[in-house]
């Protein structure tokens, strides 16, 4: 590990003017909240922060629903979250997705702030042996391009990056509608988690629209119908504690057996948690006929490029949305 | 039970009942960013719970967790196997749950309590899992033991032992090697059915 220094501040507006003076993504300051990921991202030099500074202590962990929808602070672990009776209730696409994520243990220790801002797993992203890392060291070029790239993203790649996002947890939450609430400096703000993400183009080393100093504080998620009968399917290359190859999150508002409404997002397809809108519009009106799913799953696949060894992901992702949806459709 | 390195009986207790103000003022976070800066190098005034004794340890902040048990206190039960989260040789209890302590600043563990595999037993008596791996043969080489006992101490505890498969899911976070798995399962299986009935298992002999 590069040394650093270790700042733990008592309150969020000293932690945030740390980080603020530093820049942005990848600057010699940043936070630590759980950690998980920022230790391995440490000890594979990966990141070089000159300062950590330490979130513990100083973010919301509050879990709360009520009639405008559930509201989860950044610092709640996602074990806390994945068995929390309003989430398991009328949110099961969280919990499902968060239990599909990594161990118990990083689950104990983990905070949802934390897991939307987790880093890639593209493998020369996490190898610095490899020096070609458009994310890691802008301007050096991709080494998966052209190489083993079987776990990367075949949807909003560019030139420049084809690694994809890895949560579970933001796939869940885009199908979901949710919103992100900011802090920092300036006064909190609220940003779809659509739009919190950022396409690579010719920037992959910026991954969210935060701001120097800004900072997960919130997660919030809109009551709707579909909420209730939904399902998030992982697939993966083991039963558990592994990273998904493909996953959908499927919301359905049904009318009797026909879908009225249907949220659908994927993962481990995009370079972001990647909604499928397309998808959405095609799946209303259909019932049980399985010809129409797979023909509205199809559209996902519009926009698809795959990189060689990842070509199969574009036939998965839409086996995978079509059973997704039977799955939720069959929920009581 | 292990002395912090840096100190000596007489002042270990002293700082056992001594105020946990005093520890915190050297982190007191004034209002602007430069004045609660750690010198470069420095080492950081840490106070650990562990094991039910308290610890104070003047650590590099890249200690982690794992590594202040095992090379500053000398509690080398807890094993270092891959360092990055994905092996759970180095699992431990904080607060009464599992964790990494390889994913985990020692310096962010104040303020916790800490259980290692040492804390496990009462005095002489094992814990009735650790009987039970005894009794199920449930290693081989035995690096990922105390990872995989405190992980099934958990297990247990959070209620997810019901069945094997379920044993399998909720153990999936620690890895061994030698494949001892069906022994491993056995083990926390018959340490959950034993603490749902209720029974303390007895000492085996």
């Amino acid at each position: 590990m590069h040394p650093f220094t270790l700042e733990r501040p008592r309150d969020l507006n000293a932690a945030i003017a740390w980080r603020a003076q530093a820049g942005r993504t990848d600057a010699p300051v940043e936070y630590i909240a759980g950690g998980t990921d920022m230790l391995q991202l440490l000890q594979e030099d990966v990141r070089r922060p000159e300062r950590l500074v330490s979130l513990a202590g100083l973010l919301d962990a509050r879990i709360a629903t009520g009639p405008d929808g559930l509201r989860i602070g950044a610092a709640a672990t996602m074990a806390q979250v994945a068995a929390h009776p309003d989430v398991t209730g009328q949110y099961a696409l969280i919990a499902e997705a968060l239990l599909a994520s990594a161990s118990p243990q990083v689950r104990n220790q983990a905070t949802m702030g934390g897991n939307l801002m987790q880093r890639t797993r593209c493998p020369y992203f996490r190898d610095v042996g490899y020096a070609a890392c458009n994310k890691r060291a802008p301007g050096s070029g991709c080494a998966a391009m052209g190489a083993e790239n079987r776990w990367h993203a075949v949807l909003g790649t560019s030139d420049s990056c084809i690694a994809a996002n890895a949560s579970d947890l933001a796939v869940a939450l885009a199908a979901l509608d949710a919103s992100v609430e900011i802090h920092g400096a300036a006064a909190p703000r609220s940003v779809r988690l659509a739009e919190f993400y950022r396409l690579p183009a010719a920037s992959p080393h910026l991954e969210t629209v935060l701001q120097p100093g800004e900072l997960i504080g919130a997660i919030t998620v809109p009551a709707h119908p579909a909420t209730r009968r939904s399902h998030y399917l992982k697939v993966r290359d083991r039963a558990s504690f592994e990273f998904a190859v493909v996953s959908a999150a499927v919301a359905l508002d049904m009318d009797g057996e026909r879908i009225r409404e249907a949220r659908v997002a994927l993962g481990g397809v995009g370079t972001m948690p990647w909604r499928v809108p397309m998808v959405e519009a095609a799946l209303a009106g259909v019932g049980k006929d399985p010809s129409r799913l797979r023909a509205a799953a199809a559209l996902a696949a519009r926009d698809a490029h795959g990189q060689g060894h990842n070509d199969f992901k574009i036939e998965l992702m839409q086996r995978a949305i079509v059973r997704a949806v039977e799955i939720a459709a069959a929920r009581p | 039970m292990t002395q912090s390195n840096s100190q000596g009986g007489n002042e270990q207790r002293a700082l056992q009942t001594g105020s946990v103000a005093d520890a915190r003022a050297l982190d007191a976070a004034p209002a602007a960013p430069s004045a609660n800066a750690t010198k470069d190098g420095a080492r950081l005034d840490v106070q650990l719970r562990i094991n039910g004794m308290t610890h104070r340890l003047a650590l590099d902040p890249r200690t982690t967790l794992l590594d202040a048990l095992r090379e500053h206190l000398h509690l080398t039960g807890s094993k270092r196997g891959c360092a990055l989260g994905q092996c759970g040789a180095c699992t431990v209890l904080m607060d009464g749950k599992r964790m990494k302590s390889c994913l985990w600043l020692a310096a962010l563990a104040e303020g916790h309590e800490i259980t290692t595999i040492e804390g496990l037993a009462d005095g002489e008596r094992l814990h009735p899992l650790q009987e039970a791996f005894i009794e199920h043969d449930a290693f081989q080489c035995g690096y990922c033991t105390a990872g995989q006992i405190m992980a099934g101490v958990a297990c247990i505890a959070e209620g997810h032992a019901g069945s094997p498969q379920e044993i399998r899911d909720w153990m999936s976070g620690n890895l061994c090697r030698c494949g001892a798995y069906n022994h491993i399962v056995a083990a926390i299986h018959q340490t959950a059915a034993g603490a749902a009935a209720g029974a303390n298992k007895p000492k085996q002999s």
